[in-house]
């Protein structure tokens, strides 16, 4: 048993694949960060992030698995859920080490596992879609807040792009610190300092003057669609889980 | 804007079309081409009411005035309640303002009848061109088809949104007679065959130039009102297949009755609505249109109703034991389709992972495979058969003795889709 001390990037998991490959291990753990004291009986290996390394692993997995394949292995990454890039590293040794195409070979522990991963992602990212809220303000940028289990920001970019393309926008990540603005042309990632005055919270500030309107229109809305006879919480709840709610301009 | 005016036409004609359950988004493909305002493409819910249904779209009457009398309607002329109408300006700055928020998909639009037939559709479509034409507006647009409009208006009206409706209301002339008496099913049947004509028309145009302009390119659907009248679930699904089969339809949508009217041709008021049999029809539906199940097969004359108490699917796999245990490993995807607790997904990720090797009990579970119901119906890569010697009515007894809270003490109205 191996154990690879990472940086918990992409690229420095795919160094990790040429690490494995170019020494042969077998067994592997990975760990991000600095070395541990305990690791005193095991085997350790330090692996600097790479980016020719890396690249060339890209290059051999896209000859393995089909494009969508390796995207789903990049969502699956960006999810951050810890523990989960050895199950990725366990895909792409299967995917090596196989003569054919293994993306639909459930009945494989890794690739199930990888399945479920992006079926977790995909979700969550399908509920930022539904349940973003912009706020219009005073210069007609549309602004959003959102705290995702996952990170699933950069996965949202095509989606509000192709969506609202004759609108500025600006969705921020209140628990990851960063957002994504689009302004008319071009999307990018930018950081926002929202100590003093500007803390995110305070947006009401400079909401355009028909914002209260719409918000408490959609609110009405919402109140008048419900059918009283036909009330079921439980359901509710499965749809729209509370965390979500304090984003939503109808439930807050 | 008079926001206390819109507020209170907003409240009372949501609250009106509320009770229309036709109201999806998927199933269009307009894309955002013209650097306007949204596309159509992916079914978004938005939100969810309190009762756990999905909002995707601005769901509005124009009008709540109207001409005729419907038994089972909240804005029939003869009910005694507040009446409002909006401007077609009003619901288009509704529509592109909450769009512009991401609070909707789009626009579902239907109206009580204000004069005529005619009168009436020509201010629908009105709405939906100044959105395409004035706003470049990409997102979802559906119409409800006023019963006896002119093919000239649904022809506009196709070219604007993306998906037309005409309701059928009541499963058989014979309940609609009974309960709307102004209305004629061939008032309905005539725009869904002009329809029909026209979205084929052009979707041949489309292949052939991809200039073609869209034509309700989401298509048609009806909407039937469920426990109003007496039909059985066999004459409702019988009539729900004949209008798939010549009429083109996307979707029938079962809309349990929701009592709002004291009438002696109603149901009373305080009768429950009914969500577990809405539920049902809803999976028969779906085995008709996604499982390659034929009418007949899910109900009959000598079971005209569906099982309340279990899916159709698991009450046809037990009417029907001498199809199974079937082979995950060797049986095409047809009748692994019909095996309880197998959805669509799941089916096709077996037929592609049996490629790669036999598969187990275990490996199908992690797959969505619901082993709870499936266990009893097929053989795979383990030892173990649950069937042994039990009769169809044994295993429907194990089946419910386990999952019962979920079928029958919620009374959901969700679409628990196996
Ligand atoms: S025509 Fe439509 S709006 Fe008028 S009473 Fe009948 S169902 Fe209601």
């Amino acid at each position: 048993m191996t154990t690879l001390i990472y940086d918990g990037t992409f690229e420095g998991l795919l160094t990790v694949i040429f690490e494995i490959y170019a020494q042969n291990l077998g067994l592997v753990k990975l760990q991000t960060g600095v070395e541990r004291d305990g690791a005193l009986f095991e085997n350790v290996l330090t692996v600097v992030t790479d980016e020719a390394r890396a690249t060339r692993v890209l290059k051999g997995l896209k000859q393995k698995v089909s494009s969508t394949g390796v995207q789903r292995l990049y969502a699956a990454h960006l999810a951050e859920i810890s523990g989960e890039d050895l199950n990725l590293v366990g895909y792409i040794r299967h995917a090596f080490d196989s003569a054919i195409n293994i993306e639909e070979d459930y009945g494989n522990k890794f690739v199930m596992r990888v399945s479920e991963l992006v079926r977790m992602i995909r979700r969550e990212k399908h509920r930022m879609e539904a349940f973003i809220r912009f706020q219009k303000l005073t210069d007609e940028t549309y602004y959003a807040s959102i705290e995702p289990d996952f990170n699933v920001l950069p996965l949202l970019n095509r989606h509000f792009k192709n969506r609202y393309a004759d609108q500025k926008w600006l969705i921020y990540d209140i628990k990851r610190k960063y957002g994504l603005y689009y302004d008319l042309h071009d999307t990018q990632f930018i950081d926002i300092d929202f100590s003093g005055n500007n803390k995110a919270g305070n947006v009401m500030v400079s909401f355009s003057p028909d914002e209260p309107i719409y918000q408490h229109l959609w609110k009405n809305y919402f109140h008048s669609v419900n059918i009283i006879s036909r009330k079921n919480t439980k359901l509710h709840l499965r749809h729209i889980p509370k965390r979500y709610w304090r984003h939503l301009t109808e439930k807050i | 804007m008079n926001e206390e005016r819109i507020t209170e036409k907003l409240n009372i004609l949501a609250d009106a079309a509320k009770y229309d359950v036709s109201c999806a988004s998927s199933g269009s493909k307009r894309k955002n081409e013209n650097k306007g305002l949204g596309n159509a493409s992916n079914g978004i819910c938005h939100s969810y009411t309190e009762d756990g249904r999905c909002v995707s779209l601005l769901k509005i009457l124009l009008t709540n005035h109207c001409i005729f009398d419907c038994a089972y309607c909240v804005s029939r002329k003869n009910n005694d309640i507040k009446r409002a109408a909006f401007t077609v300006q009003e619901v288009v700055d509704l529509t592109i303002n909450f769009y512009r928020r991401n609070y909707i998909e789009g626009l579902f639009l239907s109206s009580g009848i204000f004069k005529d037939a005619d009168y009436t559709m020509e201010r629908l479509v009105r709405v939906a061109k100044k959105l395409r034409t004035e706003h470049k507006f990409n997102g979802y647009i559906h119409l409800k088809s006023i019963p006896g409009a002119s093919d000239e208006l649904m022809n506009e009206a196709g070219l604007y949104a993306d998906r037309l409706s005409v309701n059928l209301e009541l499963p058989t002339p014979a309940g609609l007679k009974l309960l709307a008496p102004d209305k004629d099913q061939r008032d309905m049947i005539k725009p869904m065959g002009y329809l029909k004509h026209a979205i084929i028309k052009h979707t041949e145009e489309k292949k052939l130039f991809k200039k073609a302009p869209l034509f309700a390119p989401a298509g048609q659907s009806t909407q039937m009102i469920i426990g109003a009248t007496p039909e059985n679930d066999s004459q409702v699904l019988q009539s729900a297949n004949y209008f798939y089969k010549n009429f083109n339809l996307k979707r029938v949508y079962y809309s349990g009755y929701v009592p709002v009217l004291t009438d002696s041709r109603l149901p009373a008021l305080n009768t429950a609505v009914p969500m577990v049999r809405e539920n049902r029809l809803y999976q028969a539906d779906w085995l008709m249109r996604f499982y390659g199940f034929n009418v007949n097969e899910i109900v009959s004359k000598s079971q005209p109703h569906l099982d309340l108490d279990i899916d159709p699917k698991l009450g046809w796999a037990i009417r029907n034991m001498q199809a199974f245990p079937v082979d995950i490993n060797k049986a095409d995807l047809q009748m692994i389709l019909r095996v309880p607790g197998i959805g669509l997904l799941s089916a096709k990720k077996i037929v592609s992972a049996r490629r790669f090797g036999k598969l187990n009990w275990d490996q199908l579970k992690k797959m969505g495979v619901s082993l709870n119901r499936a266990k009893y119906f097929m053989i795979c890569n383990s030892n173990e058969f649950e069937r042994r010697d039990l009769t169809g009515t044994n295993i429907k007894q194990f089946i419910l003795a386990t999952s019962q809270s979920k079928y029958l003490k919620n009374n959901q109205s969700q679409l628990n889709l196996f």
